[in-house]
């Protein structure tokens, strides 16, 4: 990685035209280079990954029916790490077949604290391989390190603790329900939390009684290998959790398969639709945890030095790659220009780049693709007359890259105040009332997530019951913990994952 | 067909006719049949309604449900005789009747008590307060089993407008008629306009309409066969529509213990999340 010389004092080393020079910038000390940031790497000589993994099928790594393997690679080196089997529909059938075997032969049979106790098990070899578990993810995925060790990792290893604790009490969260498994839970995850989504969908599943065929993004596939291997080593019965790994047919397989009995999906909106069509007249049950637009609304009544940490986590954690990201940010106008200039101020001390590097602030793009989708968006904003700031910082010559941005001027009908960007783009608007900001923040096919800024609590909840989302953070963002229900209202999905609510979607008590 | 506190033919001009085995004549009776602008127009009432009931109070829609139970009270001579013209002797028309005031005064009570059982107070790791609580989704599609006419009908409605949802229903097609009888109970009670609406026609041809419209949240669909089933779930893509189907016998329906369990209503409201920091 060889980043360019730095033009701006007090800055992350970036260069940038002067018009983009920020005040921070103008009024910093200088004390030239001789601050700034050594590179602190994590180290990944430890770290083994294969040169080729095979499926994980009734407890055996299995080499696909198909005989494909396909490359999964750094998104911040271009390297390749690996080669991962592409599962096909023979594969899947295996992967279903070996999860109806499972389910019938020893999970069902299984005492219900006994199921509790396996998922434990996942849970404590997860936190004793931590920090391979947070580098592999890092590594495969973009994200910085700092994020994949003290989010992603502890947040999976703790919904596996959450959930294991109600294999045995299940008819305590329904009472006079009976509550019942459904049988094989066929699970397709997204790129973007690859490990804690793997455990959002595992956990519960497993600790209701299901057996489950999972699929991981194929971007992003090798830590739910490394998870595949500690369900092995942790004794599972054979058969319990199968992960096949390939691209959106392999994922369509799975979903598609008559032997599935219940579909978990987290992506976009849009492939989220395409599986409820599929599925209709099929009687299976579904969940869907699909895109969000999410609104971000700060009054000028809030602390607004946290409110621009809370603004900045909400939209540059994991490079925006969050599907409840804060990308509309609402300012009653009175505050904007100061909250503006704070923003852009902090925005510049950013640092992007080597995501292993402790001191990452926004790692890599995860993919090429993607980072071609946010290119276009950003465009687009630009061309509907939307104003653009970028951080003035320096990219890494290799990689997928793309400098935390924000945009001024934007209106209602911008492309990029509706659609999901799932990038490092802020988009930027102002209101007048509290009911023009509840209306704006609800104008959007999306309700997955919002943000209320105010020092005044009995706003705070004026505005968090009127808000049509599933979660509301108030001063704070982006929040997450195993007992805390998450998930949409409108097109971002239906179903909750977290807590007792989350139970729901394993079971059948009606 | 009632849409917003109005009896209304419908804008077609169509309709059908309906035995009447009372009469001596064997003459018949029209019953409207709904068109396709019938649909819109009604979630466009009933959306216009929804702001309204979802923002009462929960003691104030349980007083409002009870007072519609004591409506059908006093209809029950009335509501009867409709089901007897729609086929039923007389002993089992009165039961249904009184299984749904039965049914009607244990929503009622429902209104202010599911929450405590739904909502959640959720113990993060971390400084935060953290809770989970219910709430309507807006404008509900209904399709109401074939029999029992009035308590297939009602018993689907109770739940959903119980936590504040506003409803369209499509009345049973075997019986239709007690369901204009029902309206005019519906009409005169103090449920506000618009928070039930009733059409009656065919599922197979008004179904794909309601499942389609942008505005409708949710499908609750009783007893629809199975192609048309698939028909609707497709149609309801468009929005990520929720939707629930089932298909109960008579026999479940009048079971109260399985039909009034707070599960009904929970299949049609959302949970919502609220994290707040707590510190000094």
């Amino acid at each position: 990685m060889t980043a360019k010389e730095a033009t701006i004092p007090g800055t992350n080393g970036g260069s940038a035209p002067l018009a983009a020079v920020t005040p921070a910038a103008r009024t910093a000390l200088d004390f030239g280079n001789a601050w700034s940031y050594a590179p602190a790497p994590e180290a990944t000589d430890h770290v083994r990954i294969q040169p080729r993994y095979e499926l994980f099928i009734g407890g055996k790594w299995q080499a696909p029916q198909s005989g494909k393997y396909f490359d999964t690679t750094s998104p911040s080196t271009e390297q390749k790490l690996a080669e991962v089997a592409e599962a096909d529909e023979r594969d899947v059938d295996l992967a279903v077949k070996a999860a109806r075997n499972a389910y019938e032969k020893y999970w069902s049979k299984l005492a219900p604290v006994e199921r509790g106790k396996y998922v434990y098990r996942i849970a404590r070899v997860m936190q004793e391989k931590a920090r391979e578990l947070a580098i592999v993810e890092t590594m495969d995925g973009g994200k910085p390190i700092k994020e994949s060790r003290d989010i992603d990792l502890p947040l999976a290893a703790a919904h596996f603790f959450y959930y294991a604790g109600w294999a045995d009490k299940l008819a305590y969260a329904f009472p006079g329900q009976n509550p019942r498994p459904l049988g094989v839970a066929g699970q397709v995850i997204p790129w973007n939390f690859p490990l804690l989504m793997a455990a959002w969908k595992l956990a519960p599943a497993l600790a209701a009684g299901n057996t489950c065929v999972l699929k991981p993004a194929e971007t992003t596939p090798l830590s739910a290998l490394l998870l595949a291997k500690i369900i092995e080593e942790c004794d599972l019965p054979p058969g319990v959790v199968n992960i096949v790994t390939g691209a959106g047919a392999t994922g369509a397989a799975v979903v598609g398969h008559p032997g599935v009995d219940k579909v978990a999906f987290t992506g976009s909106t849009d492939v989220g639709k395409r599986i409820q069509k599929a599925l209709a007249g099929t009687n299976k049950k579904l969940t869907l945890e699909l895109g969000g637009k999410a609104a971000n609304i700060v009054f000028a009544d809030a602390p607004l030095d946290q409110v621009v940490e809370g603004v900045i986590s909400g939209i540059f954690f994991n490079q925006g790659h969050v599907c409840c990201a804060g990308s509309r940010l609402l300012v009653e106008e009175s505050a904007f220009e100061v909250l503006l200039r704070k923003l852009k101020d902090r925005m510049a001390t950013l640092r992007v780049g080597d995501p292993l590097d402790k001191n990452t602030d926004v790692g890599a793009i995860n993919s090429k693709m993607q980072l071609d989708k946010i290119r276009q968006l950003v465009e687009s904003g630009e061309r509907e007359g939307a104003e653009r700031f970028s951080a003035p910082c320096a990219l890494p010559e290799r990689g997928y890259w793309f400098a935390p941005t924000l945009f001024t001027g934007v209106s209602q009908s911008h492309r990029i105040a509706r659609e999901e960007i799932f990038g490092p783009v802020l988009s930027v608007m102002t209101f007048r009332t509290p009911d023009e900001a509840i209306e704006k923040a609800n104008n959007t096919m999306y309700g997955l997530s919002a943000g209320v800024w105010t020092d005044k609590g009995s706003k705070s909840f004026w505005v968090a019951q009127r808000l049509r989302a599933g979660v509301v953070w108030a001063n704070t963002y982006n929040k997450f913990d195993p007992s805390s229900p998450f998930g949409g209202y409108k097109e971002s999905g239906f179903g909750r994952e977290g807590g007792r609510q989350g139970l729901l979607a394993y079971l059948e008590v009606d | 067909m009632l849409v917003g506190g109005q009896f209304i033919r419908s804008e077609s001009g169509r309709y059908r006719q309906v035995a009447d085995p009372m009469s001596l004549g064997g003459t018949k009776e029209n019953v409207p049949w709904a068109s396709r602008k019938d649909v819109r127009d009604a979630v466009v009432v009933a959306r216009g309604a929804w702001e309204g009931w979802s923002g009462r109070t929960a003691y104030n829609r349980g007083q409002i449900l009870y007072r519609l139970a004591e409506m059908l009270e006093a209809r029950q001579g009335e509501l009867a005789r409709a089901l007897e013209r729609g086929g039923l002797d007389a002993e089992r028309a009165a039961a249904e009747v009184a299984a749904t005031i039965d049914r009607t005064v244990s929503f009622a009570g429902w209104t202010d008590k599911y929450q405590s059982l739904f909502a959640s107070y959720n113990p993060v790791a971390g400084p935060h307060f953290n809770f989970t609580v219910p709430e309507p989704m807006g404008v509900v599609g209904v399709v109401a089993p074939a029999r029992p006419a009035l308590l297939g009908l009602m018993g689907a409605i109770l739940p959903i407008i119980a936590s504040g949802n506003v409803v369209v229903a499509l009345a049973s097609e075997a019986d239709p008629r007690t369901a204009c009888v029902l309206g005019e109970a519906l009409a005169t009670s103090d449920l506000p306009g618009g928070v039930i609406n009733v059409l009656t026609g065919p599922a197979a041809e008004l179904l794909p309409h309601l499942a389609k419209h942008m505005d409708v949240a949710a499908l609750d669909l009783h007893g629809v066969e199975p192609g048309l089933l698939r028909k609707a779930e497709e149609a309801a893509v468009g929005s990520v529509k929720r939707v629930r189907a089932r298909s109960l016998d008579e026999a479940a329906w009048m079971d109260a213990a399985g039909a009034t369990s707070p599960r009904w209503i929970e299949r049609f409201v959302e949970m919502k999340t609220v994290w707040h920091p707590a510190g000094i």
